[in-house]
């Protein structure tokens, strides 16, 4: 926790401040309405999910999530994924399809260098949902929070 | 996301290249008389064509193997790297048996092996196969199923399991072409086609080239009964349909994670029942929980192939009796284990309430198979004994033990209505996990560790089973057995069942080593467990150990002493007579 708050305050003097002064958080950047991984399908099926009513009424908003932030692919990258719980991957039973179907890809305001924080996160960003195609890495995503930010809490 | 992790796997494949002159099928190879496959040669130098000679038991290999090879002049691997040149003859056959010598020689580099082509029995020995693999199943598993399931009084096991029946047994070597410890993917291929191959391969030889889909082919089982008989076939599996071993039985690539081909690979088979997990795959990229990078709809496209779909335990019970083909897919990842499904609702129960069980699909699969009079190949897979077995969650792995050996008693009651079945029963892998004794929570003190009871202060454990639905009514009774791990990375052993869901023993930390998970550091009693893997490992690996196989009906006098993996394949060909000569 120190070296992820420390690496921070270093990177990205805004966010760190709210790190270090979590009542000013607010100052920094409103942080709009709070969804939580439960609430991002209004139905689950075999056939498909479906987005809930509040992912798509909050769609082009500011809005905050908190989780976890899986294993970085990248050192350098402008993009992660938010998960509900810590990841945790099999090199050989497992792939991709054990990421789990609730995730949540983060689009970063600037590239930083990702620290893997083995605690809560909570990012701030426009909620976005449909399918999209990261033309640099081919990476599909279907809900992403764009210009987004992140800190420990 | 897919994409990235294909490139990993890419790194994997070229670290684990040969630098020396390589013939595919590798030396020693068996392969079935009147089976295609693809015959390559990688050279590691550049060379022209007329530099290269081939001959087939000193003969022009043209005349032998019937074809003329493409000569590729260079191969690239990463980054352009020049890998030397190659000969590539795809889908040959080799109808007479006997033993077959490839001497190559290009330059100043010579290669020379020798592979085994057999020929089966002229008739077969029974009519149907029932192959039952438990994923990962290992002896200290089926133990405790046993105890955990029947009791034990007085050292005597209250009750036996159905795969304890089985008459006939083999030790199986599992290792791969490129190391000597396995996954599911090289040991279900080797059983599925006869030849060893790489970690992460399914139905091919992994070859240099980075490309996971060009490999040199060989037959799988799948393919063989439809060039040869006209029996149906079947896929049940509690994991996604598309995960190792359940495609092994069909496909052909060097990365098991190419699981949007492998769906593609699967409606080419065209298995008559397919059941199990893994929707995401055939969802299109627009459909949220959609895990495939293109809009192919491949629900629709095994509709219109003539499939009946079912999605949930219901409509699976609807379908049990009808004709025609059928998918049925109950989740869109992995489905929920027997003991999130049954009892705990943990897990992802809640979003998928209504999945049917092992014992559930292998019924209906059994029903709807057994109607083709020419007879059926079935492979069932109790998927999660491995998949809960990496994460150390014992308790998880050894339910759904006695799932998959509920779904053996099936067969074994098909089988004696139908006594011209073949069943084999056997794991694709072993784990490093051994039964030491019991934890005692009536043991004096705090300290969970002095709760261990081992040699005479074991005891045994207190299990009930009042409704006799072969499941323990709980499993953190007062006195459960110990379940201990020989590898694995940093973790908390709580000596307790992980009843708010599955262990995640450790997590990767922002040097991307994987340390113990400090959720359960809290958990009265857990001691601190230090790794003895390397700290980029996140769980328990596979073991070297041998399998154990067993089989019962006609054709299971093959399975005796040690075998290789590969060697399954040929009695499992030779029980449907697949390589009998008026086949060919
Ligand atoms: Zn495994």
């Amino acid at each position: 926790m120190d070296i992820f708050s420390s690496l921070y305050l270093s990177r990205r003097r805004l966010i760190g401040a709210a790190v270090a002064l979590p009542f000013t958080a607010h100052a920094v950047r409103a942080a709009g309405a709070l969804l939580s991984f439960d609430e991002l399908y209004g139905k689950f099926g075999v056939l498909g999910l479906e987005f809930s009513d509040k992912v798509k009424r909050l769609a082009g908003q500011e809005i905050s999530m908190k989780g976890f932030m899986a294993p970085p692919l990248k050192a350098e990258a402008q993009f992660f994924v938010l998960t509900e719980v810590p990841m945790s991957l099999c090199p050989f039973c497992s792939s991709d399809a054990d990421w789990p179907d609730n995730i949540v890809v983060v689009y970063l305001g600037e590239k930083q260098t990702f620290v893997q924080p083995r605690q809560t996160i909570e990012v701030r960003g426009t909620l976005e949902y449909g399918s999209w195609t990261d033309p640099e890495t081919g990476f599909v995503s279907l809900l992403r929070i764009r210009q987004a930010e992140y800190f420990a809490v | 996301m897919r994409m990235l992790l294909a490139a990993f796997a890419a790194t994997t494949i070229l670290a684990g290249a040969a630098q020396a002159t390589t013939v595919y099928p590798l030396d020693r190879a068996t392969i079935l008389a009147g089976s295609p496959f693809d015959f390559k040669v990688e050279l590691n130098k550049q060379v022209k064509p007329e530099d290269v000679k081939v001959t087939v038991n000193g003969q022009d290999y043209k005349t032998v193997l019937g074809g003329e090879a493409q000569f590729i002049e260079l191969e690239k691997g990463k980054e352009d790297k020049a890998l030397g040149s190659a000969l590539l003859l795809r889908g040959l056959k080799i109808s007479a048996p006997g033993a077959y010598k490839i001497e190559v020689s290009a330059g100043d580099e010579t290669k020379s092996v020798t592979w085994d082509v057999y020929e089966t029995a002229a008739q077969p020995k029974a009519k149907n196969i029932i192959f039952l693999l438990g994923d990962g199943l290992s002896v200290a598993h089926r133990t405790a199923a046993r105890i955990m399931s029947k009791g034990m009084t007085e050292g005597k096991a209250n009750g036996r399991l159905n795969m304890d029946d089985l008459d006939h047994m083999a030790f199986i070597g599992a290792s791969a072409t490129n190391a000597v410890a396995t996954d599911s993917a090289n040991t279900m291929s080797a059983f599925m086609t006869g030849h060893k191959t790489a970690v992460n391969a399914l139905g091919v030889y992994a070859d240099r080239t980075p490309a996971a889909l060009d490999d040199p082919r060989v037959e799988t089982f799948g393919e063989a009964v439809r060039r040869t008989t006209k029996k149906s076939i079947g896929i049940v599996a509690t994991s996604e349909i598309e995960d190792a071993t359940p495609a092994a039985v069909v496909s052909h690539t060097r990365s098991r994670n190419e699981k949007a081909d492998i769906v593609g690979m699967l409606l080419e088979v065209k298995p008559e029942v397919i059941l199990g997990g893994g929707s995401a795959y055939f969802l299109g990229k627009e459909v949220a929980g959609s895990k495939r990078k293109d809009n192919q709809d491949y629900i629709k496209l095994f509709q219109d192939a003539g499939y009946k779909l079912a999605t949930d335990k219901n409509e699976l019970a609807a379908n049990a009796s009808a004709d025609g083909n059928l998918l049925g897919l109950f989740h869109t990842g992995n489905m929920d284990v027997t003991l999130d499904r049954e009892f705990l609702k943990k897990g992802t129960v809640e979003k998928f309430p209504n999945q049917p069980g092992l014992v559930e699909m292998t019924k209906v699969a059994l029903d709807r198979l057994s109607k083709n009079p020419d007879g059926f190949f079935l492979m069932v897979e109790g998927s999660s004994i491995d998949k809960m077995s990496h994460p150390l969650d014992w308790d998880r792995a050894v339910i759904d033990t006695i799932e998959f050996d509920k779904a053996i008693g099936l067969a074994r009651e098909f089988q004696k209505a139908h006594p011209d079945t073949l069943i084999v029963v056997t794991g694709d892998h072993t784990h490093g996990v051994s039964i030491i004794g019991t934890v005692d929570d009536e043991k004096p003190g705090t300290e969970m560790r002095e709760k261990v009871g081992t040699y005479a202060e074991a005891g045994f454990p207190n299990y009930k089973d009042e409704n006799g639905d072969g499941y323990p009514d709980k499993v953190d009774v007062s006195r459960r057995l110990f379940l201990s791990a020989n590898n694995g990375p940093d973790h908390y052993e709580t000596f307790r069942p992980k009843l708010d869901g599955p262990f995640v023993p450790a997590v990767q930390n922002e040097k991307k080593e994987y340390v113990a998970n400090e959720q359960y550091k809290d958990v009265p009693g857990a001691v601190f467990v230090q790794g003895n893997l390397p700290k980029s490992s996140e769980s328990g690996v596979h073991a070297v150990d041998d399998v154990v196989l067993q089989s019962a009906g006609p054709g299971a006098e093959g399975f005796h002493g040690y075998m290789e993996q590969s060697d399954v394949y040929r009695v499992l060909a030779d029980t449907f007579a697949l390589g009998a000569k008026q086949t060919n």
